[in-house]
């Protein structure tokens, strides 16, 4: 009979190795599903993993990788920060909405006017605009004890009805023929992200999300406001005991985390997006709430994550077009490695035992 | 003696890297009381617990009058007539005691037919309790009837009980044991779990002596003296602490007039509390659990705010800074809770050392952690205080009790605190460790710093503290000098019966 018993502590070398083991056996898993599905299980594998990295289309794949990681990373980064400490934000995409509205507006603010220092302050009001979003749940929670999960759920539609309105209303172009939408901010030079190396994909948001993963890492590691973080999710009564300010916690978790939500949008919106429109928004500050728990809540597992992520959406994509795998199928498939992930995350603190039973 | 009731034969247990117990033999016969000894860690639970069918012999057998008794769950073990009292209560505050004892109960007859069979066993027995009374307003010594009923309502033919007196005062205990005298006489076995010896001497008519898992030896506690017992349990003569000569300075800690309202529905109001602590002096304070002692030490680590006049350090009000703020003037503290509240389980020793040491051991600079110099304080507590681990990368919750606990005052005591105050200091903490603990204490006093231990260990109070107070119900009595105290005396001060109608037997 096959046990389960806690380690005396968590290994660390399985912590290191699931992540490994997750992926291989998705692909067998997943292999499988495409096999019952009559596709060939090693093309389909192959077109998913390799055909974006180095296919021979790869050329217009990698710099994609770069522009869907980016966000993902960025805002898993922050989300990260409250998951440790048992603060729960799920409203990174609404804080995404809102800085890339705010960000957009400063910049739509200055047309056609050019200027180096446009684009740096669409940045700052770019994180304003999700640092703004985040503290409502944040103030309402110190102040009043309510659950910031619902709080900033339910404030991510009310950053979509404001998207809309903006779309439609204040921010629509004038000269736009009557279409929904915002002047395209890549046409204006001054407000454009463009890429650094052009072709490349790597632009601000890339390197912001770099400095985030650097800034995250030192602070957990070297810096009393990521240890308290940590002891605050580990151990509550500790973290209180050793003195941590609960309030300040929440508001420096939350409020970060908007900020790097902010930021995506902003770099998103002024960049590979290039206008404000209705659907701007496509569900990234959803999809880096796995990216980070992926990432095991590690700044250098985000990273990871949030290349794998991308690939597998890129790959997915790919697949659909050239096996005609249908996109359920896909989704299933992402499914499974966030299930296997979390199903393997338990050998970090139990080990199997394979034995007698014995009665405890 | 009499006919044997419960026979046991090589009794072992192992667990992962423990022998819990190494082929225990004994008799327990009809109508004794006999007391299983020995400390924390000599596997007096792990014993009892496979008797009352909770744990799996790997070897050896019982009989139970002459017919093997293997219980499979502790049902069939009651089923057999063995009814158990566990040191911590499984009881609902929220119900009432009928309802608590329905609740355990495998067919629960009506509510009204339950009552009063509850009144009539409580009668029977000196044990007078009301069965409609809510759980959360009685003391510690009525929820203890309410399990002791519960067991009598079995009729059982052995009963156990683990630590049963930790949670009383001595008048409770007084009635308590006439209760048991009661059984006694009428044939019931009783199997007493203790590690106090003169309860054991003045009650048990036979005793079972563990330690390290094994029977060390029996003796018949009347005619044997203390000091041989505790020899017996301990393995070696122990040396008890010095206390040295000390000229207590002026106050360093100054309480009055604190009053704080229950943190939570089940918890104690502190109310009226005014106590002065000198350098070098060692103030304890008892009572019985759950009377104000985790909400008195929260006020003085600063866990909870009070008016800043409350809570004084020599002259500076302290009432309205936090943690940090009071570590950094001198006053630290030790919670009784090792896991989740001293110490984060999960996190290695180096980083529970930065839990309190940050600041005074100058493991920071302007908030960037000095990783390196808290490993060097985790290894000097460990080196200085004896801690048994291979590192200080350890997990803490990978130490046993003992040496976590000694991790833990050894943190606080290692940063020259002005005062420490302690909660629970030697609490499952083996008998060697214990006298290290107490005697780092009294160091820590002849050095100057004043310190508050709040235990409920009577004997660990007398024997180091120069002061002795006790909290009931949130209050504090008016402290008195240790010396010279008796039992009498202190059972008064921690609120004697607490009203509890004394037994009539």
């Amino acid at each position: 009979m096959i046990r389960l018993e806690k380690r005396p502590q968590p290994s660390r070398a399985w912590s290191l190795a699931t992540p490994l083991v997750a992926v291989l056996a998705t692909m067998v898993a997943g292999g499988l599903l495409f096999a019952v599905l009559g596709k060939d299980p090693l093309e389909a594998i192959r077109t998913i993993f390799w055909e974006p990295l180095f296919g021979e289309f790869a050329f217009y794949y990698r710099p994609q990788l770069l522009v869907k990681g980016a966000p993902l990373v960025l805002i898993a980064i922050g989300l990260s920060l409250g998951f440790k400490a048992g603060i729960w934000n799920i409203g990174a995409e609404g804080q995404y909405i809102m800085g890339a509205l705010f960000g957009a507006g400063v910049g739509l603010a200055f047309y056609p006017h050019e200027a180096w220092y446009i684009f740096p302050l669409m940045v700052i009001a770019g994180g304003f605009g999700g640092w703004v979003w985040a503290m409502i749940p944040a103030y309402l929670k110190t102040r009043f004890g309510t659950n910031e999960i619902l709080v900033s759920l339910m404030l991510v539609y009310v950053a979509e009805q404001f998207l809309a309105s903006m779309a439609l209303g204040l921010m629509k172009n004038p000269e736009g023929f009557g279409f929904p939408g915002s002047r395209n901010l890549q046409q204006y030079e001054s407000a454009y992200n463009a890429d650094l190396i052009a072709g490349s994909g790597m632009h601000w948001g890339v390197v912001a999300a770099l400095i985030a993963v650097i800034f995250a890492y030192v602070l957990l590691n070297r810096h009393m406001v990521g240890y308290h973080i940590r002891l605050t999710g580990e151990a509550p009564r500790a973290a209180k005991f050793a003195g941590v300010n609960p309030t300040r916690l929440i508001l420096f978790c939350l409020g970060t985390s908007g900020i790097l939500a902010g930021l995506a949008g902003l770099f998103e919106v002024s960049g590979p997006s290039g206008q404000v429109s209705i659907d701007f928004n496509v569900g990234y500050g959803f999809t880096a709430i796995i990216v980070a728990f992926l990432g095991r809540l590690h700044p250098v597992g985000i990273l990871l994550a949030g290349g794998l992520m991308a690939l597998t959406y890129i790959g997915g994509d790919i697949a659909q077009a050239n096996l005609q795998l249908p996109s359920s199928a896909i989704q299933v498939f992402q499914g499974m490695l966030l299930f296997f992930l979390l199903a393997f995350d338990l050998l970090t603190n139990f080990r199997l035992s394979f034995g007698k039973p014995e009665v405890a | 003696m009499t006919e044997v009731l419960l026979s046991l034969k090589g009794l072992t247990k192992a667990y992962p890297g423990v022998v819990a117990n190494d082929t225990v033999s004994f008799d327990i016969g009809a109508g004794e009381v006999h007391a299983l000894l020995g400390e924390n860690g000599a596997g007096k639970s792990t014993l009892v617990k496979m008797i009352y069918g909770l744990v799996k012999p790997d070897s050896g057998e019982m009989t139970l009058r002459g017919a093997p008794f293997a219980p499979a769950e502790p049902r069939q073990a009651r089923a057999d007539g063995i009814a158990m009292v566990f040191q911590h209560f499984s009881l609902f505050d929220a119900l009432n005691v009928a309802e608590n004892i329905a609740l355990g109960m495998e067919n629960p007859p009506k509510m009204g037919d339950l009552a009063s069979r509850i009144r009539e066993v409580s009668e029977t027995y000196g044990l007078p309790l009301d069965p409609y009374r809510t759980v959360g307003d009685l003391s510690a010594g009525e929820r203890q009837r309410v399990e002791i009923i519960r067991c009598l309502l079995q009729d059982p033919k052995l009963l156990i009980m683990d630590e049963p007196t930790s949670v009383l005062t001595p008048q409770e205990v007084d009635i308590l044991f006439q209760t048991l005298e009661k059984l006694r006489a009428e044939g019931t076995s009783i199997l007493y779990i203790s590690h106090k010896l003169e309860e054991i001497r003045t009650l048990c008519d036979h005793a079972t002596i563990l330690r390290l898992g094994k029977n060390v030896g029996e003796c018949i506690p009347a005619e044997t003296s203390a000091s041989e017992m505790a020899e017996l349990m301990v393995g070696s003569a122990l040396t008890p602490p010095e206390r040295g000569d000390r000229e207590f300075g002026e106050v360093a800690l100054d309480i009055s007039g604190l009053s704080v309202p229950s943190p939570s529905a089940f918890g104690t109001a502190l109310r009226n509390v005014h106590l002065t602590v000198r350098k070098g002096e060692i103030l304890g304070i008892g009572g019985v659990a759950g009377n104000g002692q985790d909400e008195l030490l929260s006020v003085l680590s600063g866990e909870t705010l009070t008016e800043a006049d409350a809570v004084k350090l020599g002259k500076t009000p302290i009432g309205r800074l936090g943690p940090v703020a009071r570590r950094t003037l001198g006053v630290l503290a030790a919670p009784e809770e090792r896991l989740g509240h001293a110490a984060a389980p999960d996190m290695s020793l180096t980083e529970n050392a930065m839990l309190t040491g940050a600041t005074r051991e100058g493991l920071e600079k302007n908030g960037f952690l000095k990783w390196s110099a808290a490993k060097e304080f985790a290894e000097r507590v460990i080196k200085d205080f004896d801690v048994r681990t291979p590192g200080p990368e350890n997990a803490a919750r990978s130490l046993s009790g003992g040496n976590l606990q000694k991790f833990v005052i050894g943190r606080e005591v290692l940063q020259r605190p002005e005062v420490l105050v302690v909660n629970q200091p030697t609490w499952g903490v083996d008998a060697s460790a214990a006298a290290a603990i107490r005697q780092s204490l009294l160091d820590l006093a002849a050095g100057g710093a004043a310190v508050v231990c709040i235990s409920q260990d009577l004997d660990e109070l007398m024997e180091i503290s120069d002061n002795f107070a006790a909290l009931n119900e949130g209050r504090l009595s008016a402290p008195r000098a240790a010396a010279g105290l008796t039992v009498e005396e202190i059972g008064l001060m921690m609120g004697g019966a607490h009203g509890m109608e004394v037994a009539h037997v």
